[in-house]
């Protein structure tokens, strides 16, 4: 079989121009369909990273915009399997001026100590930790923001509330690395407290949960729903994964889009392809026929035409997953803010082997047809063709 | 002179299996582009044919989403009282005070459910919007009374008339299904405002008001006249201008969408140049001849980047028919200002169509502009001799 694969392979570049726009067209093509299987991976089947998989989040069962009660923070303490827990409170607000998305980072309100607790894969100086749990009016960034929007330690952030009434005036005690939190602002939740009304004071939009191990994640979660199942503040708990996945349903039908533009992907190269195949098979009709005259069999000669379609489809391919890789960089500055889980996008081995094994469906699906034709066609009527 | 067209559309057909096979390539390109802008427009349609230029919506200082907004009875009354708001058939000014919250409903789509706007409104809220009513009756103030929006009704199995959903502090019963005619407002939730507002621990604090002025000039001076008066400390906005800021929504599918959309078309377009190449090939000898019985080099190249023209154009007429059932899907969008979903239809209409084919003829020229040229400059010679 594979000492007819030279053939197949000198065969591919008897036509360079041909070869070279349909070997162009196939890495296009592979390297969207690339794109998109690695953004389906990271948002549908992305490991959670150490961190997220330890952590929950609990929040009401209706709707995020609705508070829960800070009493519940004590009673989930106790559910058997939770370390740590702290309040995790959306501000919201608006820094500086709204309208441009440059100024747009989460910002939440924590509790110091237990926050510290609960980031496992947070790093941060020693000095600045400490300064973050005594000091009332500090706030932590993450390093992404900080070189967005120049911010040291030291420097003073003023928000302005929009679900809170006023404002809050911020300094920034350190700046911290954690892969789970980019582009974020983190303040002391004690200290917007004492500013509300007394009736809002003890609402709180989501606590974080940290649990003892990844295997306690579900149970802590069905305990802690089952706990307020029926009260006037019934809860929905699930895994910061999960808890961030369902953002992305918020955008549409995600999924679908992205299956039905691979899914035009795909038919698209097939066209291409069978149609340069077919193009190529059509002008070297009388060629087989020189082939079967020497003693080649039909199967030889629809495995080597088929080989060389593959050959050009790998190729094509092969390329295209380079040029891939190349552009995730350039998705993953774009979408990352829109999604989070697309900020670590990259071109990972399986989305590889798919995006080949396409490759390789399309090379022998495209050339079938002609190559079957072609090995059934008689000697004599080959020879005679003219093409 | 030119080389008449019948010319191209003779061998289009005669090798048809090439064209069909090119055209439809280019015609899934094409597709996706329609798809994407079909869905932004149809988005578009949603929020432009809601908001009538006579209203003005009331906001808190600085607020750009009714969800995050506060207004008080207090500000309501002095709101109310403002000159240039045109008064109703009882002669009582033509305001409303609403509350809005968000509430979650499953359906097939989001089994894990998607958030609802539900709008707490007075009667006069509901007359001002013009509103049909397609099935039951209008809420009864203080009864725990719903009318749905008739794309809420459509998408949500659970939001039927008869039906009860659980949100508040109790069931709340569908008694009516309500029609804007294809607006925002189809995909909310409208009840008893007094009602919504003590379900939701916030008697007093509503979250806007909406007014009507007497024409659009007052609406203007009643802006300003709003947003300038100390006691209040009001963001106010026209209510298109409100809608038509939530457009944002539709970013991060338009920015995919055209993303995929260019690379598709650089694949088509070497799909397109492999075709034309190789019909550039076959017709050597034609050419030649062509060239002695005087056409010129430009009546050539003019003639074969026709031909390509045709092709995709060909490619943009299908991908129009492909896409022309999409017109009635209806889908929903999330949205991050109003955190809730805004259902619409697709709308591959007239416009969209356009730009597809501009896009495919586009995608012809580029195509075809290179084997055109290759064509032309053949010596006669050469190509009478060419096999």
């Amino acid at each position: 079989m594979f000492r007819y694969f030279s053939l197949a392979f000198k065969n591919s570049l008897r036509n360079r121009r041909r070869s070279a726009l349909t070997i162009s067209s196939i890495a296009v093509s592979l390297c969207l369909l690339g794109i998109l299987i690695a953004m389906y991976h990271a948002l549908f089947y992305g490991e959670e990273t150490p961190g997220q998989a330890i952590r929950l989040v609990v929040r009401h069962r209706v709707s995020l915009t609705q508070a829960l009660p800070f009493a519940y923070e004590a009673k989930i303490r106790r559910v058997p399997g939770v370390k740590e827990i702290t309040v995790w409170n959306w501000y919201g607000g608006t820094y500086k001026d709204a309208r441009d998305q440059r100024n747009f980072f989460a910002r939440f309100g924590v509790e110091p100590k237990p926050f510290l607790t609960e980031r496992t894969q947070l790093s941060m100086p020693e000095d600045q930790r400490r300064a973050w749990v005594t000091d009332r009016t500090g706030c932590l960034v993450s390093r992404d923001l900080a070189n967005k929007l120049n911010f040291k330690v030291g420097d003073r952030i003023n928000l302005i509330g929009d679900i809170y009434p006023g404002e809050l005036d911020l300094k920034v005690v350190g700046i911290f690395e954690d892969p789970d939190a980019t582009n974020s602002l983190f303040f002391n939740w004690e200290y917007l407290r004492n500013t509300l009304p007394l009736g809002r004071r003890d609402l709180i939009g989501t606590f974080a949960v940290l649990a003892d191990s990844p295997q306690d994640v579900p149970h802590i979660a069905k305990a802690i729903d089952d706990m307020f199942a029926n009260s006037a503040y019934p809860t929905k708990t699930e895994s910061e994964g999960q808890f961030a996945l369902s953002f992305v349903s918020f955008l549409g039908n995600v999924k679908l889009f992205l299956m039905a533009i691979c899914a035009a992907v795909t038919f698209t190269i097939l066209l291409v392809s069978g149609n340069t195949m077919a193009m190529s098979v059509r002008e070297r009709i009388a060629e087989v026929g020189v082939l079967k005259t020497l003693g080649f069999n039909n199967d030889t000669i629809l495995g080597i035409i088929i080989g060389e379609a593959v050959s050009i489809a790998l190729i094509g391919g092969v390329i295209g997953l380079v040029f891939a890789s190349l552009l995730t960089l350039l998705v993953r500055n774009f979408a990352g803010n829109v999604m989070p889980q697309l900020r670590h996008l990259t071109i990972n081995p399986t989305t590889a082997l798919i995006a080949l094994g396409i490759a390789l469906l399309i090379g022998v699906v495209s050339s079938f047809i002609p190559a079957w034709n072609a090995a059934r066609t008689n000697i004599l009527d080959s020879l005679r063709y003219a093409g | 002179m030119a080389i008449p067209l019948s010319y191209n559309f003779r061998n289009l057909v005669v090798r048809k299996t090439t064209t069909v096979m090119t055209a439809a390539g280019i015609a899934m390109t094409v597709a996706v582009l329609l798809a994407v802008l079909g869905l932004v427009s149809g988005l578009q349609s949603a929020f432009a044919s809601t908001g009538d230029p006579l209203h003005v919506l009331v906001m808190r200082k600085g607020g750009n989403a009714e969800l995050t907004s506060l207004l008080t009875q207090q500000q309501f009354q002095i709101v109310k009282n403002f000159p240039g708001i045109a008064a109703g058939h009882d002669g009582q000014p033509l305001a409303s005070l609403e509350v809005v919250t968000v509430t979650n409903l499953p359906n097939a789509d989001n089994p894990n459910g998607m958030n609802i706007t539900i709008r707490g409104l007075s009667t006069r809220g509901v007359e001002m919007r013009h509103l049909k009513l397609i099935a039951g009756r209008w809420f009864q103030p203080g009864q725990r009374e719903i009318v749905v929006g008739k794309a809420t009704a459509k998408r949500y199995p659970k939001a039927q008339l008869g039906q009860q959903l659980r949100f508040g502090k109790g069931l709340w019963t569908v008694v009516g299904i309500m029609d804007s005619g294809g607006g925002a407002v189809d995909s909310e939730i409208f009840g008893d405002g007094a009602q919504v507002a003590s379900d939701f621990n916030r008697p007093d604090t509503y979250s806007s008001a909406l007014l009507q002025a007497t024409d659009e000039v007052t609406a203007a001076a009643l802006r300003k006249s709003l947003e300038g008066d100390r006691r209040l400390n009001v963001t106010v906005m026209s209510e298109k201008e409100y809608y038509a800021a939530q457009m944002i929504s539709a970013q991060p599918v338009k920015f995919l969408g055209i993303f995929v959309c260019i690379i598709m078309a650089i694949g088509s377009c070497f799909a397109a140049m492999n075709t034309m190449y190789a019909a550039v090939a076959r017709r050597a000898k034609e050419v030649g001849t062509l060239r002695i019985l005087g056409f010129t080099r430009g009546s050539i190249t003019l003639s074969f980047l026709i031909e390509s023209l045709l092709l995709s154009l060909l490619g943009g007429l299908l991908a129009c028919l492909i896409t022309l059932p999409l017109n009635g899907v209806t889908t929903g969008m999330g949205n991050f200002l109003t955190f809730s979903e805004t259902s619409f239809n697709f709308r591959v209409g007239p416009e969209v169509m356009a730009i597809g084919l501009v896009f495919s003829l586009i995608l012809g020229a580029l195509g075809g502009f290179l084997p055109a040229r290759h064509a032309a400059k053949k010596e006669i010679l050469t190509a009478l001799r060419d096999v």
